[in-house]
């Protein structure tokens, strides 16, 4: 894949994000007081939300997406060498993938109610 | 044989003390970015103990709820505000727009791209990120 | 007699000489392990510039010393060096603007060192032709007879790229240079720009697919180093962020 191209998703990831973690933050806060927003029964009745799930969902990929390219531009751009650079690179992708499965299945499990 | 290139390496790179507040901002953005890697990490593994019930969640809250929780929390509020507010700044600066126009240099050749607006937006993100942290230590600890 | 008089008192009160140390790393890499700094005192007046100092060492006190200079009024390009921990042309920086007691001239980073304060450049130069630093059109002037016009506008979107000597400061600079050997570096993606942003030039795609590689211009982060130490204000920063601009469409 082209830099430009995974740069300008790196952009888009970044914008879509910040939208949806405003959204995420203002429902902590302004729904109820921050502490009771996090008692058990409140944060499954968010989950069983449907839109709201899709929306950490969304959130999850966005900010995984953006977070790994980060972190592979920084590690990329610390050391060079052919082997390096693609370890580094299949490394994000796979840590990536492990992360946004890893937090879907919270997601998708609690959003159907086996808890 | 392979000549030493005489690099700066990291603590030329990350030394933020010789070129002005841009610098710092880049060092900051990076450092930012790093944390709030970290802190997404770890809050989609604190968010995962739902799974497991009420009393494991409950002791997850315990666990975060505490004073320091409070302040790591503060800390991912102030990262998290001054990455998005210099991140919307880069990402303009990126496009080309900001960053002056070209014009014939003349002595003592300041570069318009260093200019005022930039350097401003740098210091309103980081006084945006100490506000919301402000608000944020507020919240947090004023229940 | 009395004019003879006031340019004694004149030229004396002018000439105020001061002493400076000046601390001058020396390496060989051929024989030695690593930089040692020798102290020098120098004196200096209100315009002796570093290089002029650097001079006066190597005529009276130490032969040895390596530097590389040729026209001594930052045309040329040759004697960058990093002078009290900032790159700069030691022609173009007096001792006196330093503000300072000791004065230390090492050789600049990201550029291996062939002796004493002598970097080679020959990688910049690399990457710099890299670049296609030419017109490329295929129409040209001799077949068509007559010359490509432009409007002042039209020079004033690239003149000031056209200013850069390859001193070589920017890329010394450069955050990203200091840890990244594949990083094009803000020297070439800045002549890039210098005939992108040319009306007479076609070669606008070639050089864009040559920049857009993982050690291209994504590598950049506006961090400014580069503009803030060059000597000529050819503002590297603005001509990648205005090269970039092109790749993210915000440009045509």
């Amino acid at each position: 894949m082209r830099e430009s191209i995974i740069m300008k998703i790196h952009y888009g990831t970044a914008l879509g994000a910040v939208v949806l973690v405003a959204v995420h933050v203002l429902f902590r806060i302004t729904m109820m007081s921050y502490g009771d927003s996090l008692q058990y029964e409140n944060v499954i009745a968010n989950y069983k939300f449907v839109p709201y799930a899709i929306m950490l969902e969304l959130i999850l990929v966005l900010l995984s997406v953006h977070g790994f390219n980060g972190l592979r531009v920084i590690l990329i751009e610390l050391k060079q060498g052919k082997s390096y650079e693609k370890a580094v690179t299949y490394g994000c992708l796979a840590a990536m993938a492990i992360l946004i499965a890893y937090g879907s299945r919270t997601i998708l499990l609690t959003s159907m109610g086996m808890t | 044989m392979k000549r030493n290139e005489n690099r700066e390496g990291i603590k030329g790179m990350a030394n933020p003390g010789r070129y002005g507040i841009e610098r710092v901002s880049y060092w900051l953005m990076r450092i930012t970015g790093l944390g709030l890697l970290a802190y997404l990490i770890g809050h989609i593994y604190e968010t995962s103990s739902i799974l497991n019930g009420k009393s494991v969640w409950d002791s997850m809250l315990q666990l975060t709820q505490t004073t320091q929780g409070h302040v790591i929390l503060t800390l991912v509020i102030g990262m998290c505000v001054f990455h998005t507010v210099n991140g919307i700044r880069l990402m303009l600066g990126h496009g080309g727009i900001g960053v002056g126009k070209p014009t014939r240099p003349d002595y003592p050749y300041i570069p318009n791209s260093q200019n005022m607006k930039n350097k401003l937006c740098i210091y309103a993100s980081i006084g945006v990120a100490a506000l919301a942290m402000m608000y944020g230590l507020s919240v947090l600890f004023g229940e | 007699m009395a004019n003879t008089q006031i340019a004694e008192e004149q030229s004396s009160s002018e000439v105020s000489s001061k002493t400076v140390t000046l601390k001058i790393a020396k390496f060989n890499p051929e024989h030695d392990s690593g930089t040692q700094f020798v102290d020098f005192k120098v004196q200096y007046e209100r315009w002796t510039t570093v290089l002029d100092a650097i001079l006066d060492v190597k005529e009276h006190l130490d032969h040895s010393v390596a530097v590389r200079y040729s026209c001594r009024q930052a045309s040329c390009g040759s004697c960058g060096m990093k002078i009290n921990g900032r790159p700069r042309l030691a022609c173009f920086t007096k001792i006196s603007e330093l503000d300072s007691d000791v004065i230390t001239v090492e050789p600049m980073n990201n550029y291996p060192i062939v002796r004493d304060l002598v970097v080679d450049l020959e990688g910049m130069f690399d990457t710099h032709k890299k670049m296609k630093p030419f017109i490329i059109n295929e129409d040209s002037e001799i077949t068509n007879t007559k010359e490509f016009l432009q409007t002042p506008e039209q020079i004033e979107e690239y003149i000031q790229f056209a200013n850069c000597i390859k001193c070589g400061l920017c890329n010394s600079a450069c955050p990203t240079m200091a840890t990244d050997s594949s990083f094009l570096g803000p020297q070439a993606l800045t002549q890039a720009y210098r005939y992108v942003a040319d009306n007479r030039d076609k070669g606008k795609n070639e050089r864009l697919k040559i920049i857009d590689e993982s050690h291209g211009i994504w590598r950049c982060h506006f961090a400014g180093s580069c503009s803030q130490v060059c000597p000529k204000g050819v503002d590297p920063a603005m001509g990648i962020q205005l090269l970039r601009g092109y790749l993210l469409g915000f440009r045509k």
